[in-house]
């Protein structure tokens, strides 16, 4: 494999990889402060259980998160470096911005939490898991500020004399409505993904019909909040859908495998066959459902993949400006497919805890399996989806994944750091899948207390210390 | 505000975020490397890593920041330095990732060999990391190939001079010095007269390691090239280091913390001024040496990054004070009083 598609691999691993654990960090954030607030409120040792248990599994899940971040923060210098050198002007000031204002407030706190109860007043403590939760979306509304730039560039000029792109508008970097869309459907995706898990644990333990009180509180806060935000990580992506049809058609035709334009479009629901648009065995079509989708009304014109292709070619020169169309049709099909069943599930389960025993019902089962598998598929298709849909481009119209590489990378170099990468997050995977599991299965009374001096000695070989 | 001021406002900024990282982390570089050497039951190890366990992950955040900082004030020189280092960086990644997670890890289960493989993690990752930026600083002071388009042209193995491998190895020396000195101010009772020794041995270790890494930078002329005369500095790095060695021996750890503390500020003093105005160093050329001002971002783009910087910084300042002032008492290696 040349250079260039290692690197390609290699970020496209750390990066789904780091947005496993990260869009949990962003929403449990808001269930344990909410938690814990809700103790402070009501001094109901149910909710100050609920926010050891809970904060717990967050914790777990976070430190991965923390440690993956920076791999992540340098690797468009060792990776990118000419990406780096072209942009950097733009792009590195809402990276530096992100550590001044998100990374410092989130891990400064994060130890008053962990370390400053009866420390600190309760109120501070209180405040405390706020700070981290306020700290870790700040976090992402940086570095969604950042990509979002990738994908819709603006307030930016071409330095002739420094042949490079310069910011010329700060404003319009931060206000970049592409971004906000973007920030809205991820925030709204960690508190889905959040919920989504605790609904995941609190079933698979009302299934065994253990500590009911404090799993079914569980289950009805998260089944709400899983709806409410699942609804809007729709409505984000519905908005996105109307954007990306004027600022990234090409992407839009290609998750739909749009090949030829079309008046009005219909939606494929499925489609058998190839993709290559040129023969199509079979499929299921709704009509006029693409247009609605692209620009909010039943009549719009979908440009198709050929049009686009022969438009870019003028306008940027020849080169093939397709995505991989058969990963972009798939992955928006996952995504949004699991969303419907996340929203629709979280609807059902919120109607069915009206009844009291809800935990004996026999769907209640399949909760815990589904519940865990859903969100995290289709949050990683969603990110395959934007990032692999923004291809050949790496800044859309701007500069080319091929030309962003760093040159001086050897083949070599990138199998050392790839199948590195690949050990280490295995590994880190591993004891991180372990330890959620024994907390979620020990349930809420072994979170209370941590096993202290469980074991004495650690040196074998000093048995008499 | 003219475009020099702001290229050299940035430079001096970055130069005093590397400062703050390489003083708070170094003391927790170095309290993970003495980690199981210094602790032999678990409750002493947890003890230890409270030490430092509500602030080492804000610590690290210094580095973050002072790479997304070189990101957005000198493009050229977050390009080049972080694609050239490309290996050593994964390694220093790999023990920051593994001290990381260690520290959140090793008390989830109470499995003695769970727990001290991670304690091991947390003193390989510490070193590593520890090491490597030595290593990666001291070669930034001697130069590295770097040709006319700004690419840096070795390898590893470029990194791993003789050069370059003192000053790992003095970094390690001082920041376990650092660590020891940490926690004779944290702990007490038979810890705190178990750590005394420690810091006298490698307060030799350190003195010895420093004189010759001053030495050998001086008589290879690396402090001529820069623009500004480092002055005293260099010296005060030596008379600081001395002068801790004295109260380590008198058990005024405060003292000794604060010295071995002015040792890592004046060294960085140091290095800072005798690359000015350069940021990188090529050893080929002198005019490929990338510059404050070569490597610069526009007017623009530090303007406003002065700005943010102005206002955010000192808010962080004063929480991040907070969080240590609130957590400023000594650590009793008491099982029910830790918390895990």
């Amino acid at each position: 494999m040349d250079p260039t598609t290692l690197s390609r691999l290699q970020f496209g691993l750390t990066t789904i990889y780091h947005w496993l654990f990260v869009p949990l960090t962003l929403g449990m954030g808001w269930f344990v402060a909410y938690m814990q607030t809700r103790y402070y409120q009501t001094r109901d040792e149910t909710y100050r259980k609920m926010s050891k248990f809970w904060g717990k599994i967050f914790l777990i899940n976070f430190a991965i998160g923390v440690v993956t971040g920076i791999v992540q923060e340098f690797q468009f210098g060792m990776n990118w470096s000419e990406y780096s050198r072209y942009v950097g002007d733009i792009f590195g000031a809402p990276l530096a911005i992100e550590a001044l204002l998100a990374f410092f407030l989130e891990s400064t706190f994060l130890g008053v939490w962990i370390f400053g109860e009866g420390k600190v007043p309760e109120k501070i403590h209180l405040a405390s898991i706020w700070l981290v939760a306020v700290g870790s979306n700040l976090s992402a509304v940086w570095i969604l500020i950042a990509n979002g730039w990738m994908q819709h560039p603006v307030g930016y000029t071409i330095n002739e004399a420094t042949e490079r792109a310069e910011l010329n508008d700060f404003f319009a970097l931060i206000s970049n409505e592409k971004a906000w869309v973007f920030i809205w459907h991820t925030l709204a995706d960690g508190l889905a993904m959040a919920a989504f898990l605790i609904l995941a644990i609190s079933a698979w333990h009302l299934v065994r019909k253990q500590h009911l009180d404090f799993f079914k509180r569980s289950f009805e806060m998260a089944a709400l909040v899983g709806l409410i935000a699942s609804a809007l990580v729709f409505l984000g992506g519905h908005t996105m859908g109307q954007f990306m049809y004027d600022s990234q058609p090409m992407k839009l035709a290609a998750l739909e495998a749009v090949w030829e334009t079309e008046q009005p479009a219909s939606f494929s629901l499925i489609t058998i066959g190839d993709l290559t648009g040129k023969q199509e065995v079979w499929s299921v079509r709704i009509p006029y459902a693409m247009s609605f989708l692209a620009c909010n009304n039943f009549e719009c014109e979908v440009k198709g993949v050929n049009e686009l292709q022969a438009l870019y070619e003028s306008q940027y020169g020849p080169g093939d400006y397709i995505p991989l169309m058969v990963v972009t049709y798939w992955t928006f099909r996952i995504m949004m497919g699991f969303g419907f069943i996340m929203m629709g599930a979280s609807a059902w389960f919120l109607y069915a805890t009206r009844r009291k025993d809800y935990e004996t019902t026999r769907w209640m089962k399949l909760v815990p399996f589904g519940a865990l598998l859903l969100p995290y598929l289709a949050n990683a298709s969603g990110w395959i989806l934007t990032e692999m849909g923004r291809q050949p481009w790496i800044v859309f119209g701007l500069l080319k994944v091929e030309d962003a590489v760093s040159p001086n990378l050897t083949t070599a170099d990138l199998l050392i750091s790839l199948v590195g990468y690949t050990l280490l997050y295995g590994a880190l995977a591993a004891a991180m899948v372990y330890l959620i599991k024994k907390t979620a299965v020990g349930g809420p009374g072994a979170a209370m207390h941590e096993s202290v001096d469980a074991a004495p000695t650690l040196v074998p070989a000093r048995k008499k210390d | 505000m003219s475009y020099e001021f702001l290229q050299t406002l940035w430079f001096v900024l970055i130069a005093v975020l590397w400062i703050g990282f390489f003083f708070l982390e170094g003391f927790d570089f170095g309290v993970g490397m003495l980690l199981p050497f210094m602790g032999k039951k678990d409750t002493e190890r947890r003890t230890i890593i409270n030490t430092i366990g509500s602030v080492w992950d804000g610590n690290e955040v210094w580095l973050l920041t002072a790479g997304g900082a070189t990101f957005a004030a000198f493009p050229h020189w977050y390009a080049t330095m972080f694609s050239g280092f490309y290996l050593a960086l994964f390694l220093l990644l790999a023990g920051l990732i593994l001290r990381g997670i260690s520290f959140e890890y090793r008390s989830k289960d109470p499995n003695p060999k769970w727990r001290n493989t991670f304690d091991w993690m947390i003193a390989v990752g510490s070193f590593l990391a520890a090491f490597l930026l030595g290593t990666a600083f001291a070669n930034l002071a001697q130069g590295v190939p770097i040709d006319e388009n700004m690419m840096f042209t070795g390898d590893l193995f470029t990194l791993l001079n003789p050069y370059g491998i003192l000053g790992g190895a003095t970094a390690v020396s001082i920041f376990l010095l650092h660590g020891a000195n940490f926690l004779a101010l944290k702990l007490e009772g038979e810890l705190l007269e178990r750590i005394r020794p420690i810091a006298s041995k490698l307060w030799i270790g350190a003195s010895i390691l420093s004189i010759s890494f001053g030495t050998y930078t001086y008589f290879a002329g690396f402090w001529s090239r820069g623009r500004i005369d480092p002055g005293i500095a260099p010296i005060a790095t030596i008379v600081t280091l001395l002068a801790a060695g004295y109260f380590i021996q008198r058990k005024r750890e405060g003292w000794a913390f604060i010295l071995v503390g002015m040792n890592i500020i004046f060294t960085q003093i140091s290095f800072f001024s005798m690359m000015f105005p350069n940021v990188m160093l090529s050893s080929a050329d002198p005019a490929f040496n990338l510059t404050i001002y070569n490597a610069s971002s526009s007017f623009y783009t530090l303007q406003v990054m002065s700005i943010v910087a102005l206002v955010f910084t000192p808010i962080v300042l004063a929480y991040q004070g907070w969080a240590y002032w609130v957590f400023r008492k000594r650590i009793k290696a008491d099982p029910k009083s830790l918390i895990y």
